[in-house]
């Protein structure tokens, strides 16, 4: 069977190309170029970055199967980047990964996959597939290694999408993926994971958001809960809702961000306290089984990718829109975050926190 | 089945055979007095006037380089090195040029050289007009390509040379994708006002890493690369032996094949191209139909990726490519294509077959048996994904 694998450059993705290869599989591996990288004296970044891109070629060259680097510059701008500064320059916190997982690795490289009469697409995530024995539909679940777990980063796959992808570390633990690779004298065996956003390595986001824009960010003033003004800040795009450092404020008590209002370029800081929430609303739903839940249900949601899931009513609203009531009030409800619901390890769906 | 010998080209036995010699048997430094010195000498020289003869020089003006690019550097930087004292520090350069002379010409512009790109007619064709119209008395070097290596099209070298000798101005011509597959007689070009030429050992079954740089006597190009005596002070560092052997070698076999005209490689070419044309509705040749070199073919595919389609094509065992490739091996739009108004949308959809010696018929029919097939269902894809969003 002829199975495209979307290779980073990581030793997870290294691993699942060599795991389908090794199975006997007709192994295509595919790397995404994301962003000019040669001719910027400020190149962008670590993840993906020409040296990834090579990693990846070695590791398909020595294991003999044919690699691509496919340029995605333009996608990725659209899909990706543009929406990261968009979603900023709102007062909300984006996630860009779900962006570039759904609509632009699973999207094109499916695309891809027709094209080579390829059955599968492949990725190193750390997810599992499978299908419900009773309706046949295709499950997404949570990986083996729940603290690698990156089924949060998936729940915008479509059934259509999951019947095609296989994610062949999701029955790993990473110590398991890294001995695999090492066994096998794999270059990037002892390769560090990358954490921040790829094309942001420095981790300023608010610097880049900024460059993006042009520095043409709107000043505000900081109040407290009761409207009182504590002080000013030159743009939205550099808090989000949590967040404790950088305010720039002299008070005796911490104090968190607790709202932040685009409208009028306000940020609102309150005491911990005043930092929970007992529900929210979703928007561009995506539900795994392509359908939503016929009335409300008790599910677990996700709100942010180090979040350990907390319990309450999921209520959908309609096909686009779910409302979750928690059991407890959770810390730092973003707008712009992920939520995804699950059922046990299985993912329900999720959507975008309004 | 390798179609791309554009990019590069299989080494040539006979090559080979010379190279494995040079390398078991010549063991000296060609600058070294002692016999393996003089032997290591000898076989540079022999491969010199293999060169020499290729292209109708004297032996003494060749310089050997590390390759094409090496020589485009050479002629542009040490034409403005010498010329610059003299008020001439213009380059004038067609929009069409290999990046060895179009992006070292850019570089040199932002180091604050004045630089004019001559623009191309549709048909991948400079109008030496417009070469006319670009030269001044602050011109020190025109440089334009023979052959376009991406469309194959074949430049009016002989009419700009004139043009720009009359301007006062030193003329340049990149002959990588010509030397080897038409003849070329410097002897005659410099009467007319050729100055400078570049070539590639790689491009014609020799060695990659390995070129020269043909100077007509009396141009006084300032030395890019200094340190010792080699090559007449022009190109120091001690010379690739086994290189210039195996490029010499290649020079010497195709000499000989030029000498014996023989229209196999184009018939093959035209027979690949008219049954693309025939078969596969929106398609069309990019670049002049007469004016070009007879292996290359430079083909639009409307509707498609053409990144899809090299890739479905390599997965079946045949290499062929498109635009240009980068660094990392990826595509970008072809500036040839672009800078022949070519739209957008067909410059992704461009593929380039370049054929060779090898190549056989039966290959071709393959080739030809498959692409119908494999565009139709790119074109099936393109279209349901442009659908979906």
């Amino acid at each position: 069977m002829r199975v495209v694998v979307a290779m980073s450059g990581g030793v997870d993705s290294s691993v699942a190309a060599v795991l389908l290869a090794e199975q006997g599989h007709d192994v295509v591996g595919f790397s995404m170029q994301l962003y000019d990288q040669r001719d910027s004296p400020e190149a962008w970044g670590s993840c993906c970055s020409l040296g990834d891109l090579q990693d990846a070629r070695r590791v398909a060259n020595a294991v003999g199967f044919p690699h691509y680097i496919v340029n995605f510059e333009e996608q990725f701008r659209r899909a990706v980047v543009d929406n990261f500064v968009s979603e900023y320059a709102a007062g909300r916190t984006p996630i860009p990964c779900v962006h570039c997982n759904s609509g632009l690795k699973f999207a094109t490289l499916v695309e891809r996959a027709d094209a080579l009469d390829a059955e599968v697409v492949a990725t190193g995530h750390y997810a599992r597939v499978d299908r419900d024995p009773v309706s046949q539909l295709f499950r997404l679940r949570r990986g083996l290694d729940r603290d690698k777990d990156q089924s949060y980063f998936l729940f915008s796959l479509t059934q259509a999408q999951l019947s095609r992808a296989a994610f062949p570390i999701g029955e790993l633990t990473k110590p398991q993926v890294r001995e695999i690779a090492t066994r096998r004298g794999l270059l990037v065996a002892a390769k560090p994971d990358s954490h921040e956003i790829c094309f942001v390595p420095d981790g300023d986001a608010a610097g880049f958001v900024k460059r993006q824009l042009a520095n043409n960010v709107p000043a505000g003033k900081i109040e407290d809960t009761s409207g009182k003004t504590l002080g000013d800040h030159d743009g939205i795009h550099q808090f989000t809702i949590g967040q404790r450092k950088g305010l720039g404020l002299s008070t005796g008590v911490p104090l968190y961000v607790v709202k932040i209002d685009p409208t009028d370029h306000r940020v609102v800081v309150g005491g911990k306290h005043e930092l929970g929430r007992k529900e929210l609303t979703a928007s561009r739903v995506n539900w795994i089984a392509g359908a939503p839940p016929s009335g409300a249900i008790r599910a677990a949601a996700q709100i942010r990718h180090r979040h350990r899931e907390a319990s309450g009513l999921l209520t959908p609203h309609d096909a686009d829109h779910a409302h979750m009531v928690f059991d407890e009030p959770q810390t730092a409800v973003t707008p712009g975050q992920a939520v995804v619901f699950y059922d046990g390890d299985a993912v329900i769906g999720g959507g975008w926190i309004d | 089945m390798y179609l791309d010998h554009n990019a590069t080209t299989p080494t040539h036995p006979l090559v080979r055979d010379a190279m494995v010699r040079v390398l078991t048997e010549d063991v000296g430094n060609p600058s070294s007095v002692h016999y393996y010195g003089q032997r290591a000498k000898a076989a540079i020289d022999d491969a010199r006037m293999a060169v020499a003869a290729l292209i109708g020089a004297d032996a003494s003006d060749i310089v050997f380089t590390s390759g094409g690019t090496e020589a485009d550097n050479m002629a542009l930087r040490g034409t403005l090195a010498a010329r610059a004292a003299h008020g001439r520090r213009r380059l004038v350069v067609s929009a069409i040029e290999h990046e060895g002379v179009l992006k070292t010409a850019r570089a040199l512009e932002r180091e604050g050289w004045p630089l004019t790109v001559v623009p191309v007619g549709t048909s991948g064709v400079v109008n030496p007009q417009d070469v006319a119209d670009a030269v001044s008395a602050d011109t020190a070097l025109v440089s334009v390509m023979h052959a376009n290596n991406e469309v194959g099209t074949v430049q009016p070298v002989a009419e700009i040379a004139a043009i720009a000798r009359a301007a006062g101005a030193w003329f340049h011509t990149d002959a990588v994708q010509s030397t080897g597959k038409l003849p070329i007689s410097v002897r005659a070009w410099s009467t007319i006002g050729v100055d400078l030429l570049s070539l590639s050992a790689h491009k014609f079954n020799g060695p990659s890493g390995v070129g020269a740089l043909w100077v007509r006597r009396g141009v006084q190009l300032a030395a890019t690369m200094t340190g010792g005596r080699h090559e007449r002070s022009r190109r120091a560092g001690t010379e690739n032996v086994s290189g210039i052997v195996g490029l010499g070698a290649a020079a010497a076999i195709a000499l000989q094949q030029l000498a014996t005209p023989n229209a196999e490689i184009q018939d093959l070419r035209d027979h690949l191209e008219q049954s693309i044309l025939t078969r596969i509705p929106g398609t069309a040749v990019n670049g002049d139909a007469h004016a070009r070199i007879p292996n290359t073919s430079n083909i639009s595919f409307d509707g498609i990726e053409a990144e899809s389609l090299l890739i479905a094509l390599d997965l079946e065992g045949i290499a062929v490519s498109t635009g240009a490739a980068c660094s990392s091996g990826t595509l970008e739009p072809s500036h040839v294509l672009r800078a022949m108004g070519v739209p957008q949308a067909r410059t992704r959809s461009s593929l380039r077959f370049s054929l060779g010696s090898s190549n056989t018929r039966a290959e071709v029919d393959r080739l030809i048996d498959l692409l119908p097939g494999l565009v139709e269902k790119l074109r099936r894809i393109t279209r349901s994904a442009a659908g979906v969003r």
